[in-house]
């Protein structure tokens, strides 16, 4: 074979055989390492899987945060304005978590239906809100913030 | 008046872009010296208008002129002037300003300093910068006025920076992150024009080089920054989070090192020139691509800009007429372009070419990580997010190898490497990096023997194998010293700059392995043991700062009875936008950083006690030192002889005069 050729040749094997390894890899690493996202009415009507790491997320009802003492257990209720799940997390809430402001929450959910948060994420501003969140409030569409939000008192 | 001037110089400075992207290029096809020239002088008019532009948007914030609705939503009159200032970039309007001027700057350097180039090539280069540049102004000018007034009714105080943005490590991190994006636009133009001009051979590629370098040393400092800075001021104790934000300017890091490379093997032998090509026009499109994702909040980030649908759909339809267009080119062009010299496989250009597939593959499964949640929302997949883990398995599984060819290249020649030269002078590094990887982890810790082992295999192997390379480098010189001293500045930056990996590699592998995190309940006169310290808590005081209030904690860090570190980290309360932040203290060394944030108070608040994380960090100092190296390698490249420009103009005529004679386009020989 021409050497021009073969070194073509031994250029595209080389491409190939690392693009199929890469290609199989990505494919195991995603499924492996991708959190699905579930609005609290799903979680609370049973579609979320107990015990298999997933997100949540929606508003902090106001009032619901509630600290244990001498202990670094929080417990408190995101709602998307459909269904209140109840969360409990022993991690140090961020700083810009708050009543009636949205947060997205990784963990899983226990037996009890009970949502152990292992990280919490919040961010708030007047014209920002975690898209996950915001398209599954229950709200009219231009007021996609958790001030738009009826808590049912 | 003085913002209604600044909109006026950046409307200026968007028409004579569109000039310098149209009479030049017009010039050096109907070869009009004059209409070639003219991209000089309105180089420089642009620089100058974007020059005022800018400084008129720095004024408004000077005089806090809370009409302006940019600096309405960014200042404040309590804000430390000095924040003011850099207040300028700290939002989505004036960081775009500010790309914009770095941009020009990078324009006005290419019409100063390369003025040696043939002058039909130097128009072009100028007119495809110029396009460039027209895209981010009519960005800024169509969908992000940072002068937009807010009239009647402008508030009477503004809603302030973003306090997470008070912090100096952010006065200097966009302005380096900027230079060095927009550095890459030059790499973009010397790509476009030479396929325009089909003039694609070592000359070019010794021309683009310096500027690619460059551009990489700013770039590699900026991302260095942005991390340093986010674990000083987040609290979190992160270098890194794989955050799409951050992920947006790794993506075109790594197309711009494998871009660094392949540029080299163009240069040295007249090789990879599509495939250049190709990343330098990748590479500006990523960086744009970055941009979109960030700005138009299609991915969920903890840092996304005030996101809106306007600003991506004209992002995406830039990037898309950007990136048709000069992949139609290519696609046009790019088989006339043949690369002649052969090589072995065992040979430099084979280590080259690793190093860019690798740092493809790598780049690709970062890009991938980052978009697939917009991918998966968009084909009703549900919303999901990828996590760490992901981006660490894809990373570590990647760079093992990229690390372990690169210690090893060094040793590499141009076309054929005889295996008695892996066999002479891989030996002792091999023996050495082996006895360190196994020694190490025992001595240093019981635990996570395997990641220590590696990362010091790794690093030991790198700066063995240098050494190694500096010894047969100099092998026929009288001395070391001597030999030395005859080695070009070339050679002494890829050295830095790899051994610069092998710091951060050092770093960011023991970070990771050895990093201990620990949430403490502690009490006021309290005290824990922790990792082999004693965390004693003195209580909580209420200090007052310029624009916030803060509660400052007091800690002291003992080891064996000896006083390490008092630490005062606060949580601080700004008055004007009601925002808390957290800001970590931190005692570091070089062999560990002790890292204490407060958490929160716990109940019953009489009682002072709080939740406080506490992090040991060994070797984090090194992550910083191994950028700052790194880059370091990159500037030196500059300083190499034979890109000074007399020399690279005399090639260049040369290499004229041979096409002219033949009347075919140089190839490399």
């Amino acid at each position: 074979m021409h050497p021009v050729r073969k070194q073509r040749l031994i250029f595209v094997l080389f491409l190939v055989f690392f693009a199929g390894a890469a290609a199989a890899l990505f494919g195991f690493a995603l499924r492996e390492n991708i959190d699905l996202f579930y609005p609290p009415s799903k979680i609370v009507a049973g579609q979320a899987p107990v015990d298999k790491q997933i997100r949540a997320g929606g508003c902090v009802l106001p009032g619901s945060i509630k600290r244990i003492e001498n202990s670094m257990t929080k417990n408190f209720i995101v709602t998307d304005g459909i269904a209140n799940l109840a969360v409990t997390t022993d991690v140090i809430l961020p700083d810009l978590f708050g009543e009636g402001e949205s947060a997205v929450l990784t963990g899983k959910l226990n037996g009890d239906g009970v949502f152990v948060a292992t990280q919490v994420l919040a961010k708030h501003d007047e014209t920002y809100m975690p898209p996950e969140v915001a398209d599954n409030l229950n709200t009219a569409d231009h007021v996609k913030t958790c001030k738009g939000l009826d808590y049912g008192t | 008046m003085v913002p209604e001037l600044g909109h006026f110089a950046l409307l200026i400075s968007l028409c004579l872009a569109v000039g310098i992207s149209v009479v030049p290029m017009l010039g050096s096809y109907v070869n009009s010296t004059t209409m070639m020239q003219s991209g000089r002088s309105m180089a420089v008019g642009l620089f100058v208008f974007s020059l005022i532009s800018f400084l008129c948007l720095v004024w408004s914030f000077v005089q806090s002129d809370f009409s302006v609705a940019y600096v309405a939503s960014n200042s404040n009159s309590l804000l430390p002037m000095v924040y003011k200032l850099t207040a300028t970039w700290g939002g989505h309007e004036g960081s775009l300003l500010l790309w914009g001027l770095t941009m020009a700057s990078w324009l006005l350097a290419v019409t100063l300093f390369a003025r040696s180039l043939p002058a039909q090539i130097h128009a072009r280069v100028i007119a495809v910068m110029g396009m460039t540049v027209v895209g981010i102004l009519l960005f800024t000018v169509v969908t992000s006025n940072p002068f937009e007034r807010i009239l009647p009714g402008s508030p009477a105080e503004g809603s302030d920076l973003n306090p997470l943005l008070q912090h100096w490590g952010f006065i200097i991190h966009p302005p380096m992150l900027y230079i060095g994006y927009s550095g890459f636009s030059v790499a973009f133009a010397f790509a476009i024009t030479a396929l325009l001009s089909g003039h694609l051979d070592s000359a070019w590629a010794r021309w683009s080089r310096p500027w690619v370098n460059v551009a990489w040393a700013f770039l590699t400092l900026g991302i260095g920054l942005g991390s340093w800075w986010a674990y000083y001021e987040l609290g979190w104790g992160f270098w890194w989070g794989w955050d799409p934000t951050e992920n947006n300017s790794l993506i075109p890091w790594l197309t711009g090192t494998a871009l660094v490379h392949s540029l080299a093997v163009t240069e040295k032998r007249g090789l990879f020139k599509t495939w250049t090509i190709l990343l330098a026009i990748a590479t500006y499109c990523l960086v744009l691509f970055g941009t979109f994702i960030t700005r138009s909040g299609v991915v969920n980030s903890v840092h996304a800009f005030a996101n809106d649908p306007e600003r991506g759909a004209f992002l995406l339809m830039y990037i898309v007429v950007l990136a048709f267009f000069s992949l139609l080119l290519y696609a046009l062009k790019a088989p006339n372009v043949t690369s002649l010299s052969a090589f072995r496989i065992s040979s430099r250009e084979t280590f080259m070419l690793s190093n860019n597939i690798l740092l493809t593959i790598l780049m690709a499964t970062v890009l991938l990580g980052t978009i697939y949640p917009m991918i998966s929302d968009g084909f009703g997949w549900g919303k999901v997010s990828v996590g760490a883990p992901y981006f660490n398995f894809f990373w570590v599984l990647l760079t093992v190898p990229i690390l372990l060819l690169m210690g090893a290249s060094s040793l590499s020649q141009w076309k054929q490497t005889s295996s008695e030269i892996y066999r002479k002078y891989l030996k002792w590094p091999v023996v050495i990096s082996l006895i360190a990887a196994v020694i190490f982890p025992l001595l240093y810790s019981d635990g996570h023997r395997i990641g220590g082992a590696v990362t010091i295999f790794v690093v030991v192997w790198i700066i063995a194998t240098t050494i190694s390379s500096l010894l047969r480098q100099t092998r026929n010189a009288p001395s070391l010293w001597a030999g030395m001293r005859q080695l070009k500045m070339g050679y002494y930056s890829m050295v830095v700059a790899h051994l610069g990996v092998a710091v951060f590699s050092l770093g960011a592998g023991l970070t990771s392995v050895y990093s201990e995190e620990r949430n403490l309940i502690l009490m006021p006169d309290g005290s824990k043991e922790l990792f082999g310290y004693t965390w004693s808590f003195d209580g909580v005081e209420e200090i007052r700062g310029p624009n916030y209030v803060a509660q400052q904690g007091h800690i002291q860090v003992s080891q064996d009875g000896e006083l390490l570190a008092r630490l005062e980290p606060q949580k601080r309360f700004y008055m004007s936008g009601a925002m808390v932040t957290t800001e970590a203290a931190v005692e570091g060394n070089l062999w560990r950083d002790l890292y204490v944030s407060l958490g929160e108070a716990t109940e019953p608040q009489s009682a002072g006690g709080w939740v406080i994380t506490v992090y040991v960090k060994p070797f984090i100092l090194w992550l910083w030192m191994g950028i700052v190296l790194m880059s370091a390698g990159g500037f030196m490249a500059l300083f190499d002889k034979r890109y000074r420009l007399a020399r690279a103009s005399a090639d260049a005529l040369a290499g004229r005069k041979r096409a002219t004679t033949t009347g075919k386009p140089v190839q490399a020989t």
